[in-house]
């Protein structure tokens, strides 16, 4: 829409341009101080450490060997559900599997380990038989149990709506020409599969290559180091700041060209319960060995997936629950954790809400829709810089300032507000600009703008989308340790990081009751934000 | 004298251009007919101030209303669709008419009443437009056009969806409430014969401009202009 001059200078760019300048200035301020550490030959020195290669040949490898694992046995699963799209207990089976998202990393890793660890669960179960799990879960195996554990109901969720794409009338001649429920997957199925895969294989990708504190707790050791992990090694144990520098630097080059990739196939990433087309037009839902493969899988799905999440309450339940509860550094910790959550998810709500706003300036009353979306991509650029390295700049830059203990909190919340951003942009900025194109002609007769249109119209319309996608940053942050362990001096200042050292020094029960309670608060905190900010 | 001035309004979109000149006098209904893509709509969002004119000016009254912003403009409009605000009940889609942040004084009130009793939502005011007909959610809007107060009423299609019998009400309905409140209406219309019911006038547009305009028992019978006769042909065969 064309507005007269008067409208059309509103001050429309500003909540954009706010937003994006505070999101530069901390990137631009965090490689500042990673490139200020980080002279040529220092750089050369450090690449041309074997150490320096087997980190990162270590980060790819397990990586991707996780993103293999993790789809492979996603595609069957998603499969089996959108095959059987109607029986009991499936909405509630999927909405479950959204567990390991907002689960805290570090209380998984707990739950993964009570269930596979030497004296788990599992050789709890296998002692009458005789047999023994001998694996190692320390190392590359357990890294890939966990990012397994993480990454396999994701992908089943990010690829389920693959079979909305297929219609009912495709359904319906391959019924007529007697299609075998193999050909169904050649002709019909991989088809729309195919469009998915790459996006569902980049985000995997790029959380397993990003991924903290499963390797820092599961990685047992130097040859399963990736470079996140390195990078608090240098800063934490080594005290080598130029080293954690190099490393950063050489992580967000290989984080950035894989964002690169998970842009351009972003669109296709939607989530929706698969059940759109009515699979009940398939001509192989009715075969005994179908139905016995579907529910077969989706049921070891849900054992693999469910089982750490029974141990960490069953363990958390059995260990000194008063004691540990009674303990005001706990308490503490989880202040602190609530007000890092807290700010970091109004702070990136109301950055997501300026962008989206701009960006629905841009395309509306501009007609600049190249702009919007550059916009709407400058708004996701935290995929591109790993918070771990936007933490290491900022942790140096505390260092030169000598103000580590005191800013440590607003540090904290800052990087994981940046964290959360695309995730709450990419929900929000959709809504808000259907709403305008609905609306726009409307609010303008009606004179509805600023703070009135705010309220009256655009509130409701994104109310949903933001309160789930806000409640879910805020139980992101409230469980992040990545950021947190790196500034931490204390070894208590949030709750995971509290649990993480806990778990270090081998105090396993009190550690249960600590990850029970860490969960319990996550849940709770995304309920709390999800109903109240909803209604 | 006119109330409406439209004097030399130039509007481009690319190749395409619009050059109007229109008047209308206090209370009249001018209805604006021609085939998809001739600028009907433009010509309307032209007035409501969606789009900036190039060049020309247009007078309400003695005022001159292109430089002002949409909701500055004494004109009210009703759309195809959206007119309502799908998650707030009728009453406060009505009282978005007096008040953007709807607070709303005793007079404010009583208008929003004497609104729905003229437009027959009396019973309906705590639902929402989902839970209405098409007829009544374009009789709210109408409401809510009477509370905004301004005396130049655009309409742009808003009907088209409706049954025949429905439409004919709506359109008794507007020329009822023209009459009371003293309203001038512009209305665009894929249907001569059924407006024609209501409009003083027509104004036959194709490719952005006015072709033909005069009184509309005139323009239906006497069509002078061949294209705005094979049109007739067209629609009333339709």
């Amino acid at each position: 829409m064309n507005l007269t001059l008067s409208t059309r200078w509103r001050p429309g760019l500003w909540p954009g341009a706010i937003a994006l300048f505070l999101l530069t200035a901390v990137i631009a301020g965090s490689l500042t101080a990673l490139g200020a550490l980080s002279d040529t030959a220092f750089i050369i020195a450090t690449l041309r450490d074997p150490y320096f290669f087997q980190v990162v040949r270590f980060t790819l490898w397990q990586a991707t060997l996780s993103t293999l694992i993790s789809i492979i046995l996603a595609v069957p699963v998603a499969r089996a559900y959108a095959r059987r799209p109607a029986f009991a207990g499936r909405k509630i089976l999927i909405t479950l599997m959204g567990l390991p998202v907002v689960m805290p990393v570090i209380v998984a890793v707990f739950g993964i380990v009570a269930v596979y660890g030497r004296s788990g669960l599992l050789n709890f179960l296998l002692q009458p038989t005789g047999i023994s799990m001998s694996f190692e879960l320390y190392g590359l195996t357990g890294i890939l149990l966990a990012h397994t554990f993480f990454n396999l109901p994701l992908a089943v969720r990010l690829l389920l709506p693959a079979w909305d794409q297929i219609t009912n009338e495709n359904w319906r001649t391959a019924s007529t020409l007697g299609m075998s429920s193999t050909q169904l997957f050649r002709f019909i199925e991989w088809p729309a599969l195919s469009t998915f895969l790459p996006g569902v294989i980049v985000v995997v990708f790029l959380l397993c290559f990003t991924s903290f504190a499963v390797v820092l707790t599961l990685g047992g050791g130097p040859a399963a180091t990736t470079i996140e992990v390195a990078i608090y090694q240098a800063l934490r144990f080594e005290f080598d700041p130029a080293e954690a520098a190099v490393l950063a630097l050489a992580q967000l080059l290989l984080c950035a060209g894989t964002a690169l990739l998970l842009i351009r196939w972003m669109r296709v990433l939607s989530q929706t319960s698969g059940r759109k087309s009515d699979s009940r037009a398939r001509p192989d839902t009715g075969a005994r060995a179908g139905k016995l493969f579907d529910f077969g899988v989706i049921g070891l799905c849900g054992l693999f997936v469910f089982t750490p999440v029974a141990a960490l309450v069953i363990s958390g339940l059995q260990g000194p629950v008063a004691a540990v509860l009674l303990d005001t550094d706990l308490w503490q910790a989880a202040a602190r954790s609530l007000g890092i959550a807290l700010m970091a998810t109004s702070l990136a709500g109301i950055m997501a809400l300026g962008i989206a706003s701009t960006a629905r300036f841009l395309v509306l009353e501009r007609r600049q829709k190249n702009a919007k979306e550059g916009l709407l991509l400058a708004g996701s650029l935290t995929l591109a810089f790993p918070p771990m390295v936007i933490g290491t700049g900022f942790f140096l830059i505390s260092l030169h300032l000598k103000a580590v203990d005191t800013i440590t909190l607003l540090m904290i919340a800052v990087v994981n507000a940046l964290m959360v951003l695309p995730y709450i942009l990419r929900s929000i900025a959709p809504v808000l600009i259907d709403s305008g194109q609905q609306y726009q002609k409307l609010c303008a007769q009606l004179g509805l703008s600023g703070w009135h249109r705010f309220r009256q119209v655009d509130w409701p319309m994104i109310r949903k989308p933001a309160a789930f996608s806000l409640a879910l940053g805020g139980a992101l942050s409230f469980g992040d340790m990545g950021v947190a362990a790196l500034f931490d001096t204390t070894g208590h200042i949030t709750l995971p990081v509290m649990l993480y050292q806990r778990m270090s020094a081998y105090r396993f029960d009190e550690a249960a009751v600590t990850a029970l309670a860490l969960v319990l608060m996550c849940v709770a905190l995304f309920w709390i934000l999800d109903r109240s900010l909803s209604r | 004298m006119n109330f409406l001035k439209i004097d030399g309004v130039r509007f481009r979109q690319g190749e395409w251009q619009l050059e109007v000149d229109l008047e209308a006098k206090r209370g009249g209904c001018i209805a604006l007919i021609g085939p998809s893509g001739a600028g009907k709509s433009t010509l309307l969002s032209l007035i409501a101030g969606f789009e900036q004119p190039n060049q020309g000016t247009i007078f309400v009254g003695e005022e001159r209303i292109d430089t002002q912003a949409p909701a500055r403009r004494p004109v009210t409009m009703m759309f195809q669709e959206n007119n309502l605000f799908n998650h707030l009940t009728l009453y406060q889609n009505i009282a978005l008419g007096c008040h953007p942040g709807l607070k709303l004084t005793e007079e404010d009130r009583e208008l929003i009443e004497t609104a729905m009793a003229a437009t027959r939502l009396g019973a309906l005011q705590s639902r929402k437009p989902a839970d209405v007909s098409g007829g009544e959610r374009q009789r709210a809007a109408l409401a809510r056009c009477l509370c905004q107060r301004r005396p130049l009423l655009l309409l742009d299609e808003p009907f088209t969806g409706l049954d025949p019998q429905l439409r004919v009400e709506m359109h008794e309905l507007v020329d009822e409430l023209r009459k009371t409140h003293a309203l001038t209406v512009i209305i665009v219309s894929h249907l001569p014969h059924e407006v024609a019911r209501i409009a003083d006038s027509l104004a036959f547009m194709l490719g952005g401009k006015i072709l033909k305009a005069g009184p509309a028992d005139a323009m239906l019978s006497h069509p002078e202009n061949p294209e705005l006769a094979q049109y007739l042909r067209f629609t009333s065969a339709g």
